[in-house]
């Protein structure tokens, strides 16, 4: 196991493990407002220190840790579930018309800006975290289409193939037989990926007031109180930040030690 | 003193022993072959001489080239001598050419390196016109994706002589290469260093090639010398018991059983398939190309059938419509009558009486599959899977060679040669009628080609087989078919008993193939037939 | 080339009829209607209906959808339904900050990122490299617009060189516009640049273990001559390909850091029209940022068939 590996690993499970521990436990109550404990620099009592309403910032942090991992987490799954049959279907399909429908529409999806989109949908639909899970999550559709695709043609181009045609197998089977498990290892670096990329948008998302709600807390929104108190209280941007990069570096970092343990030479996008 | 001269040349790449003291001499004007199977070490041998080795290597010994001790030399020293007293021609002409410049860049770049009284683009131009590729008719202008793979292996040796260089390093210079422009490459080769005086370091697996022009031979095996020594003695009198076996096995040859002529199995009836050339107007029907045209032939069951053609022929096309897996335009491809192409949907009952092994014991197996899995994969074609399976993956495994303890492993686990073993087993565990060898033994070691061919004559007395191997290889088509059919631009241009084709082509490109096939000669192989 | 070129340019109409399409059934499923929500709660049917007619409600839809993009081809963008002012005029101004911003990102993004990302994989497996590699890890994980407001509290706040916010106007000279704009640009670029460099490398260690390159070294080169004569181009092609998609990401990201800095740009806009209902106005911004992307993938793709040969020849 490489270092990349166990520091990511380690990384990603600490997040992992903060928003799991917050369902039963957290220092304080997250919503409680205490305004004499306003704008605390972290302490003792109160480890990241207390927001302008004196809310305990630990434990706004472990708490936002669930909405970010579960927004980033179902918008990973949109983007593997219609994603990888999709790009397996034109895989299989190479140069006919259906490849050319699902690539071009790829190419289309890619050409909308994907947060002006986002902010589309969550303005016009409402601002929630569902509708930013799924905002985020059109946009890894084709990502995965794309990845699948271009992992799956060289495979379909082996003679195993060839041999699993001649033993009758149609195109379905093969995908799913040969094909899908051949790709699996770049999948799974391509959602680490793809992850990280989505707790950035959750987190921007809230920022500008379209992603989750209150009282349901969320690193980016911490981030959005915080700005007209940064210079007084700069530990308000700060932690919730720190929250943010050492997620997503954990998440990258776990991705590039996967993608090195089981195979140096996958071709994974990064955006 | 000699040009070349390396000395207890030992290379270990990260700790791995690659080379051990390996000794070789070669004077100006020379040429001198290494030969060995993959893994001997010949082509690491050739980089240290370039002091080109990958990343990690550490090289004990000495290597002097032309007075300069390249072992010791610092890399600013190193890049003047490359390109100018030492060329290198490399195996994949496709991938060893930049892609983004024109050829003539590519070769004017050297002559600007090395030759400042030169004018680049003059200069390259008469190297161009050297190596058969005059401007007049090829312009310099061109790039590499619009010429052929011949031509560009002309460029490659172009970069590489364009300087005079005293020794010319030629790695495998043909083996991506067919037949006939094998031939032309290597009298260019031979020429070249005939008129500039080179010495020329010539490194093949294939000991045919150069046991014509080749003055001097040295053989590895496992990253050490052999045997070094004159080409003709070299050739009748081997002395290590390994040349001998190399001798032996290029040379191998296999009995088939007799077989008795029957009615036709497969019967292939003015088979025409066209592909379509991409869309060069939005509007217009696309322009085809015919790769396989107006073909005829029967096979009857028991018989053991050639294709022999170059690339692009139409081999492969035609092989996979024979499978069924492609519809063809006109004519009728059947097997005991019924169609082997069904449309969307395979027929499974012709289906189940075909199959096929592949070229590349490394691609034709799923990785992530146990043997057991990967050789039941035609099970797939019965309505039910044998109750017997188990019994079927033991005999099949047996048959081959290999074990029934086998079936537990994954592909990896396995040699090359193994490998297509299995693939033999999985094409005989559904007892099919008619086996198609597609350039089965082309991607392995003498030696171990010559196993795989025992073993297909061995099942051929067994299972009375019927096949049709295909095969770019002449010599192996001979020994191991019946009959022989010989394709070009997508027609066969001529059939007949193997033996009779062989010894009196009727066919003028028939003749120009059997000419240009690299031959040991007859010493040799009488020598060492038992 | 010129084929090819033509063929690029018949996708990017189609591109941009589907875009429209795409962005005008959006806003047409939006809930709400504008007419009321611009008169209020308390407003009388046939003032409604007078200013739906006015705003062209009551048309059907497809001579809306044509009336939009007919206009727009004309440069008229409709009226805001807030304001009653032309569209155009108020994305005229704003397009000035916005298109500036995420040109002066990209340059800044390349001029950082191409150099650390030959340097890297010149040093592959190196301190260097290993620095840089660590460097741009941290740099990919942070979010734009929180390093923007780490810039404002150290260099605005605290270094006072540049204001915390607003913009200074192209009128104040452009030294003044660009120093404006030169906090948004870096907080932008440098999460780019950071991606951008690690695609760069990626693409040269790539390159450097194809067959050609051991032609080149075969020839004299040296290993950084090698690398820069023939490496470099070849290791455009993915580099265009990232460079084309952060456009799009700069043109989006910048919406986000204009909230941070107070620029008047199309992000502030888009907003503004969003709480506002003024749908109108929200439809041609997105579709103008659409617009700006899909002519710089046409861009890309011309860039592509400037590299590399075989692309022209394919077309």
């Amino acid at each position: 196991m490489s270092r990349t590996l166990i520091l990511g690993g380690a990384l990603s499970a600490l997040v992992v493990l903060a928003a799991l521990v917050s369902f039963v436990w957290t220092p304080f109550e997250h919503t409680a407002m205490n305004i004499p404990t306003k704008l605390q620099t972290p302490n003792g009592t109160h480890w990241f220190g207390t927001d302008h309403f004196g809310r305990d910032m630990f434990s706004m942090i472990m708490v936002g840790a669930r909405t970010s991992i579960a927004v980033a987490f179902v918008a990973v799954g949109i983007g593997i579930g219609l994603g990888v049959p999709l790009g397996l279907w034109a895989a299989a399909r190479q140069g006919g018309w259906v490849d050319e429908v699902i690539m071009r529409g790829n190419d289309l999806i890619f050409a909308f800006p994907s947060l002006v989109i986002a902010i589309l949908i969550t303005a016009i639909f409402g601002a929630s975290a569902i509708n930013a899970i799924i905002a985020i999550g059109i946009f890894n559709i084709p990502v995965f289409a794309r990845v699948t695709r271009g992992g799956a043609l060289p495979i379909w181009a082996r003679e195993f193939i060839l041999a699993a045609r001649v033993a009758g197998k149609g195109a379905g089977r093969i995908s799913y037989e040969h094909v899908l498990p051949n790709i699996a290892n770049l999948l799974i670096v391509q959602a680490t990926i793809q992850f990280s990329l989505g707790i950035l948008a959750e987190a921007a998302l809230s920022y500008v007031g379209l992603g989750a709600q209150p009282p349901t807390p969320s690193w980016g929104r911490m981030l959005a109180d915080a700005q007209t108190l940064v210079s007084i209280a700069p530990h308000m941007a700060l932690v919730p930040g720190f929250a943010i990069i050492l997620t997503v570096l954990g998440l990258n970092l776990l991705g590039d030690g996967l993608r090195d343990a089981l195979d140096p030479k996958l071709r994974v996008a990064r955006v | 003193m000699s040009l070349l001269s390396v000395e207890n040349l030992s290379l270990s790449i990260r700790g791995t022993s690659i080379l051990q003291d390996v000794s070789l001499q070669i004077d100006a004007g020379e040429v001198v072959a290494i030969t060995g199977e993959s893994g001997s070490g010949k082509s690491m041998t050739a980089l240290a001489v370039m002091q080109l080795l990958p990343d990690g290597s550490e090289v004990d010994g000495q290597i002097v080239l032309d007075g300069n001790n390249v072992t010791a030399m610092d890399e600013a020293a190193l890049c003047r001598l490359r390109g100018d007293i030492v060329g290198m021609v490399f195996q994949e002409p496709m991938t060893a050419l930049n892609p983004v410049q024109t050829i003539g860049a590519q070769v004017a770049e050297t002559v600007r390196l090395h030759r400042p009284d030169l004018d680049p683009a003059t200069h390259a131009s008469e190297v161009l016109a050297r190596v058969g590729l005059p401007p007049g008719l090829i312009p310099m202008s061109r790039y590499p994706h619009e010429l052929s793979g011949g031509q560009r292996q002309r460029v490659v040796i172009a970069i590489a002589i364009a300087c005079g260089p005293k020794l010319l390093i030629a790695d495998e210079p043909t083996t991506a290469l067919d037949v006939t422009t094998q031939a032309q490459i290597l009298d260019l080769l031979v020429q070249l260093a005939r008129e500039d005086g080179m010495g020329l370091m010539m490194i093949t697996h294939d000991l045919a090639v150069v046991a014509q022009l080749a003055q001097r031979i040295i053989v590895m095996q496992n990253g050490a010398v052999v045997e070094a020594g004159d080409t003709p003695a070299l050739l009748t009198s081997p002395q290590h018991p390994y040349t001998q076996a190399l001798f032996a096995a290029s040379n191998h040859q296999v009995t088939l059983p007799e077989i008795a002529q029957t009615a036709p199995l497969l019967r292939v009836e003015n088979v025409v398939r066209d592909y379509a050339l991409p869309r060069t107007r939005l509007f217009r029907r696309p322009a085809t190309h015919r790769a396989v045209d107006r073909v005829s032939f029967d096979i009857a069951r028991g018989e053991r059938v050639g294709l022999v053609g170059e690339s692009g022929c139409g081999k492969s096309t035609l092989t996979r419509a024979i499978l069924g897996l492609e519809p063809v335009q006109s004519g009728s491809i059947t097997l005991d009558g019924t169609p082997v192409f069904s449309g969307g949907a395979p027929d499974l009952t012709v289906r189940r009486r075909m199959q096929v092994v592949f070229q590349d014991p490394y691609g034709s197996f799923n990785p992530r599959h146990r043997v057991a899995r990967l050789i039941t994969e035609p099970f797939h074609l019965l309505d039910t899977p044998p109750d017997n399976t188990g019994d079927r993956i033991a005999g099949a495994l047996t048959a081959v060679g290999l074990s029934p303890g086998d079936a537990q492993k994954y592909p990896h686990q396995f040699s090359g040669g193994q490998r297509q073993r299995l693939a033999i087993a999985r094409a005989l565990i559904i007892q099919p009628d008619l086996i198609v060898f597609d350039e089965a033994v082309s991607a392995l070691d003498v030696s171990v080609r010559a196993q795989i061919l025992d073993l297909i004559a061995g099942l051929c007395v067994q299972y009375d087989l019927t096949y049709l191997f295909i095969s770019h290889d002449l010599s192996v088509v001979r020994t191991i078919t019946d009959r022989v059919l010989v394709m070009q631009a997508g027609q066969i241009v001529e059939q007949g008993a193997t033996e009779a084709v062989f010894t009196a082509p009727t066919h003028p490109y028939t003749q120009t193939l059997i000419d240009a096939a690299p031959t040991l000669p007859a010493s040799s192989k009488t020598k060492v037939m038992q | 080339m010129l084929r090819y070129a033509l063929k690029r340019l018949l996708s990017l109409m189609i591109s941009l009829a589907i875009a429209s399409l795409v962005i005008f059934a959006v806003i047409e499923v939006a809930p709400g209607d504008p007419a009321s929500f611009m008169l209020g709660i308390n407003a009388q049917e046939d003032t409604l209906a007078a200013l739906r007619a006015e705003l062209g409600l009551d048309q059907s839809k497809l001579q809306r959808y044509l009336g939009w993009v007919v206009g727009m081809l004309q440069g008229d963008f409709g009226t805001s339904y807030q304001y009653r002012t032309p569209v155009a005029e108020m994305i005229g101004d704003r397009l000035w900050v916005s298109l500036p911003l995420a040109i002066y990102a990209l340059t800044l993004s390349t001029l950082i990122a191409f150099p650390a990302g030959i340097y890297a994989a010149a040093r592959r497996g190196k301190a260097g490299d290993i620095g840089v590699m660590g460097a741009t890890q941290i740099g990919v994980a942070i979010p734009n617009f929180w390093f923007a407001m780490m810039l404002v509290l150290v260099f605005a706040i605290n270094l006072r060189w540049f204001s915390a916010g607003g913009f200074a106007g192209w009128d104040k000279g452009i030294f003044a516009a660009l120093k404006s704009l030169t906090l948004p640009a870096i907080a932008l670029a440098l999460p780019q640049a950071a991606i951008l460099a690690r695609v760069m490398r990626s693409a040269l260690l790539d390159v450097m273990g194809e067959d050609f390159m051991r032609t080149a070294r075969a020839k004299g080169l040296s290993r950084a001559q090698a690398l820069r004569r023939h490496g470099l181009r070849n290791a455009m092609i993915p580099v265009l390909t990232i460079l084309g998609l952060q456009f799009s990401f700069l043109l989006a990201g910048g919406i986000i850091i204009e909230q941070v800095f107070y620029l008047p740009g199309l992000g502030r806009l888009i907003f503004q029209s969003i709480s506002a209902r003024d749908l109108i106005v929200v439809e041609s911004v997105t579709m103008l940022l659409v617009f700006a992307v899909i002519v710089m993938n046409f861009l890309v793709d011309l860039a592509y068939a400037a590299v590399d040969p075989r692309l022209r020849a394919r077309a």
